[in-house]
């Protein structure tokens, strides 16, 4: 197979398809910019597919960084209008137990009210009230707007707006591998698609950097050395049924386990902050989620005898200064934009740091640089213009599978994932619609549309029956199909080992008994799958 | 209504209904021992049927499970199997399939190799003994012959495109096509149990065996889901060939599998027949041991039961059956707290990679036996004299990655049953 080289051209190149970068897109769009949007992989690879869903009221941040606490409250209430549908405004609680700093609980509201932040003090009957799973301990608590949000549903519904008010594309699998630099203007970025096998070169005036964690890497590949980034690595774990009414925060300076976030139908604990050099083999360990399980059951007992089905872990990209101790919990949550003129470029900017709740803001911030620098003269219209849900993400919210095939009533429709009742009717459709117009609809690509993989049984039984259903539809015609099973379980397994304990012990037990047992997948190899010709 | 507790007097009694178990009990019986059986048998039904010896080794498909189980006792001294003679495990093999083929269910005669076993998505595996009703795979594969496989609308979880996907390569012959089964609403779901009860009416069987004729074409063999009947899985199968007038196979499907179902009900049905006492689908409460005896504690529906009797052999699983219990610190066998072989702490559990070639430490946590296979304790010293243990809950073996589950319950069995008619 030969290597073509595939010439692009666009306005704009942003790169990362993050939040961020789907939300420069957009903001882009929206000013009548069309911009070409690449990632290494697929949406949210990075922090955008593995944090907390939180959408912050600001409240964490009161004490330690009252500029991010405020563009916190700002952002967290333009989204509640704007991607209404995308945000669960359950809202939140701050709760202190025995044994937590009281002079910091009496200063709380204080606090929140320098930043501007609703505060409401409550009893604690009150709180118990509200939250019937907080700890008899309890000893103060406050109520404040906090919501969850599906990070998902925001990227995938930025993408689709901005290729339907322009002609902006997304492109995935898509790696930069270098720039085409004359005269201090970056001409053309130099891509490899990894799908594909070939080289692409993508011609634009302006380029943005929203690569999340890579910015540094990729901002190098431009000659520009003067980003900082600290990685702290983050673990979360995922509880099979839904524990908390709204957020539920730990009154205290930042620590581990301190947030307990409703999402749909389960509940998210979490988190730690471990600084991590390599943003290789990211993965969630045991004793991360003893630590998790631990601190967030002296605010929560019942976390204690709770199933969880899931473990995750994800970087945060924080900035650093360049005279700064590097400590994630104290290291600032806000943004930069890196115009890089200083490094020689006219025409590069990177973006950096920040949080998935004030992604709006840094697009505009970034769309006002890269709209001066093309003489564009239209303002961000980001904060007004609603954004309205992309299709097919509705398959990504739980129970909504569920209430569609019920209301179907169509016998012929045949439910493919039973935890999360997912029908065949949802496959065939993300299939057809996936973003970016996949050539081979894997199962993980179908896992990130949907809630298929994402219920109790985390992918064992549903695995099977989706490869086979695509088989059935000939998207596979031959081995590859069973390799992906094996990838897609491999993958899922990351975030299963560290939460094996109790009654997921038999769901593992079922799950190696048929993937090794009846799918044979353990003894696959790539060369020659399956044995037939009986060896003496 | 005050609810009266029922008891039973045994000599024997046996704890679960898997395939140690039932091996058991029919092993207790053909000896005379007055048994009592008590389990669930909920992972018999997610079995393939087929009843693996010994079926890997380093990773790699095994042809002769004998040499391999030679090498195994070289390899693993500590493993269950390395107690037991080749000819003993094979005696033991010999009687559990023939007293199975005479309560109604037959299997392939135990020789001296593996054959491989077709899998739901058409991945192979070697097995020792499969049922009859699957056997003609091994002269379909050895002949390389033309083969039809026909799936189900409907059927989710089976698909006769991927099976052929997957082997084409090496097996050029197989052909796929899907019929729709007699009498059902084609577009509703269809599980393998219900078609395999349809098919026990003779009427429903000669409309499927025209459909099936209808598009054989020039195949010389037709492979099918497992969905021959769950009784007289046999007869069905005969009577099929007859009206098709070719071979015909059956694949293993994905649970929940008929021919899981076959051995569940067999056993169910033919255990009591045979003079055993059988609380089917209960679990024990409590045990106690006492000089006058082992009592079990259970309750089923009409109300509670209690079980007498003087010795007690334990096959009560893993996990998923509940033997073995696993908080966030450690593992704990369910009934009785025996002391359990495991990996020190849970990061020890699972290896980082799932399917790792040497599998899961904790897969082969258990409980440890002697010679006679009763429980001992760390320091060697036998738990309780009257208590014998078998199946997978022993310590150092892994099932799944050795494909040794049946094998193992059988002859662990075979050992622990012999050893207490030695005792009396």
């Amino acid at each position: 197979m030969g290597q073509h080289k595939q010439q692009l051209e666009t306005e704009v190149l942003v790169i990362g398809g993050g939040v961020t970068g789907t939300g420069i897109m957009r903001d882009l769009a929206l000013r009548g910019i069309n911009s070409v949007l690449i990632d290494v992989k697929d949406l949210n690879a990075g922090a955008s597919g593995g944090n907390h869903g939180l959408l912050h009221s600001g409240g964490r941040y009161v004490a330690s960084d009252a500029e991010t606490a405020a563009e916190c409250r700002i952002e967290g209430d333009i989204l509640k209008i704007i991607a209404s549908k995308a945000i669960d405004p359950c809202g939140g609680i701050f709760a202190a137990v025995e044994g937590d700093d009281p002079d910091f609980a009496s200063q709380f509201p204080e606090y929140c009210k320098r930043a501007g932040i609703s505060c409401k003090e409550l009893t604690v009957k009150q709180a118990r009230e509200l939250e019937p799973c907080l700890s008899e301990k309890t000893i103060a608590a406050f109520q404040v707007p906090d919501a969850s949000v599906d990070p998902f549903h925001l990227t995938l519904s930025n993408v689709q707006q901005a290729q339907e008010v322009s002609d902006s594309d997304y492109l995935p699998h898509t790696q930069i591998t270098g720039f085409d630099i004359i005269d201090g203007e970056v001409k053309a970025a130099i891509c490899h698609d990894s799908r594909a096998n070939a080289e692409v070169r993508i011609s634009a005036k302006q380029f943005i950097n929203a690569s999340g964690a890579w910015s540094k890497h990729v901002a190098e590949l431009a000659g520009c050395a003067d980003i900082s980034l600290l990685y702290s690595k983050g673990t979360l774990i995922i509880s099979n049924s839904r524990v908390n009414r709204g957020v539920i925060n730990r009154l205290r300076l930042p620590g581990d386990g301190d947030i307990l976030v409703p999402g749909g139908t389960v509940s998210l604990l979490g988190t730690t902050s471990d600084n991590v050099t390599s943003l290789e083999n990211i993965k969630p360990t045991v004793s991360e989620v003893d630590r998790i399980l631990a601190e967030g059951a002296a605010m929560i007992p019942s976390l204690q005898s709770t199933r969880f089905i899931r473990a995750f872990a994800g970087v945060r990209p924080l900035l650093m200064a360049s005279d700064a101790v590097a400590d994630g919990r104290n290291a600032s949550r806000g943004f930069t934009i890196y115009d890089h003129e200083e490094q020689g470029l006219s025409n590069f900017a990177t973006v950096a740091g920040g949080k998935l709740t004030t992604f709006r803001l840094m697009a505009e911030k970034t769309g006002d640089l890269i709209a001066k620098r093309l003489g564009n003269t239209n303002p961000s219209h980001s904060a007004t213009t609603e954004l309205p849900s992309h299709e097919g993400v509705r398959w990504t919210e739980p129970g909504y599978s569920a209430s569609y095939w019920f209301k179907r009533k169509d016998p012929t429709d045949l439910i493919l994932c039973e935890c999360e009742m997912v029908p065949q009717s949802a496959v065939h459709e993300i299939i057809e619609q996936a973003p970016g117009a996949e050539e081979e609809m894997t199962l993980k690509a179908i896992g990130m549309r949907s809630r298929i993989g994402k219920g109790t049984c985390q992918g064992a039984f549903c695995s099977m029956r989706v490869t086979s259903e695509l088989y059935d539809k000939n998207i596979y015609n031959n081995t590859d199909g069973l390799q992906h099973m094996r990838s897609f379980i491999e993958e899922r397994y990351k975030g299963i080992r560290p939460i094996l304990w109790g009654e997921q012990m038999p769901q593992m037990e079922l799950a190696e008994t048929m993937h090794c047992g009846l799918m044979g997948l353990d003894l696959f190899d790539d060369d020659k799958a399956v044995e037939v010709v009986e060896k003496s | 209504m005050i609810k009266q507790t029922r008891y039973h007097q045994s000599e024997l009694a046996v704890i679960g209904a898997g395939i140690a178990g039932c091996a058991a009990t029919i092993f207790a019986q053909a000896r005379g021992i007055k048994t009592t059986q008590i389990g669930n048998t909920g992972a018999l039904a997610y079995t393939s049927g087929v009843f693996d010896l010994l079926g890997v080794a380093d990773g790699k498909h095994l042809k002769d499970p004998w040499q391999g189980l030679t090498k195994l006792r070289e390899l693993e001294p500590n493993h269950p199997y390395a107690k037991l003679s080749n000819k003993e495990i094979r005696s033991a093999f010999d009687e559990f399939t023939s007293t199975v083929a005479d309560m109604g269910l037959n299997y392939t005669a135990p020789g001296d190799e593996n054959h491989l076993a077709l899998l739901p998505a058409g991945a192979t595996k070697p097995t020792y003994s499969m049922p009859l009703t699957m056997r003609k795979i091994t002269q379909a594969i050895a002949e390389k012959a033309r083969v039809l496989i026909v799936d189900f609308a409907g059927l989710q979880g089976f698909s006769a495109n991927e099976i052929v996907a997957n082997l084409s390569e090496q097996w050029p012959e197989l052909r796929s096509t899907r019929i729709e089964f007699p009498e059902m609403d084609s577009n509703a779901q269809l599980f393998p149990e219900v078609m395999a009860r349809a098919l026990e009416v003779e009427a429903t069987r000669e409309q499927f065996s025209k459909l099936i004729k209808d598009v054989a074409g020039d195949a010389q063999y037709i492979a099918i889901p497992a969905i021959l009947g769950i009784h007289r899985p046999d007869r069905i199968h005969k009577h099929i060939e007859k009206l098709v007038r070719l071979p015909i196979f059956e694949i293993p499907t994905i649970p929940p599998a008929v021919a899981g179902i076959r051995l569940r009900e067999l056993f169910e049905q033919q255990l009591s027949e045979r003079g055993a006492t059988v609380i089917a689908q209960q679990t024990v409460r409590e045990v106690s041991f006492s000089e006058e005896g082992i009592k079990l504690h259970l309750k089923d529906s009409y109300g509670p039961v209690e079980v007498n009797s003087d010795k007690l052999l334990l096959a009560s699983g893993r996990f998923l059956s509940r033997g073995l219990l696993a908080d966030q610190q450690q593992v704990r066998e369910a009934l009785l707290g025996l002391p359990l072989q495991q990996p020190e702490g849970r990061e020890a559990w699972f290896s980082d990679d799932y399917f790792d070639p040497k599998g899961h430490a904790v897969n082969r946590a258990g409980v440890l036996v002697n010679e006679s296979f009763q429980p001992i304790d760390e320091n060697n010293q036998v738990v309780d004299d009257r208590l014998y243990a078998a199946g997978i809950i022993l310590a150092n073996q892994d099932w799944i990655r050795q494909r040794c589950g049946a094998g193992l319950a059988i002859a662990t069995a075979y050992r622990a049953i012999n050893a207490i008619v030695a005792s009396r």
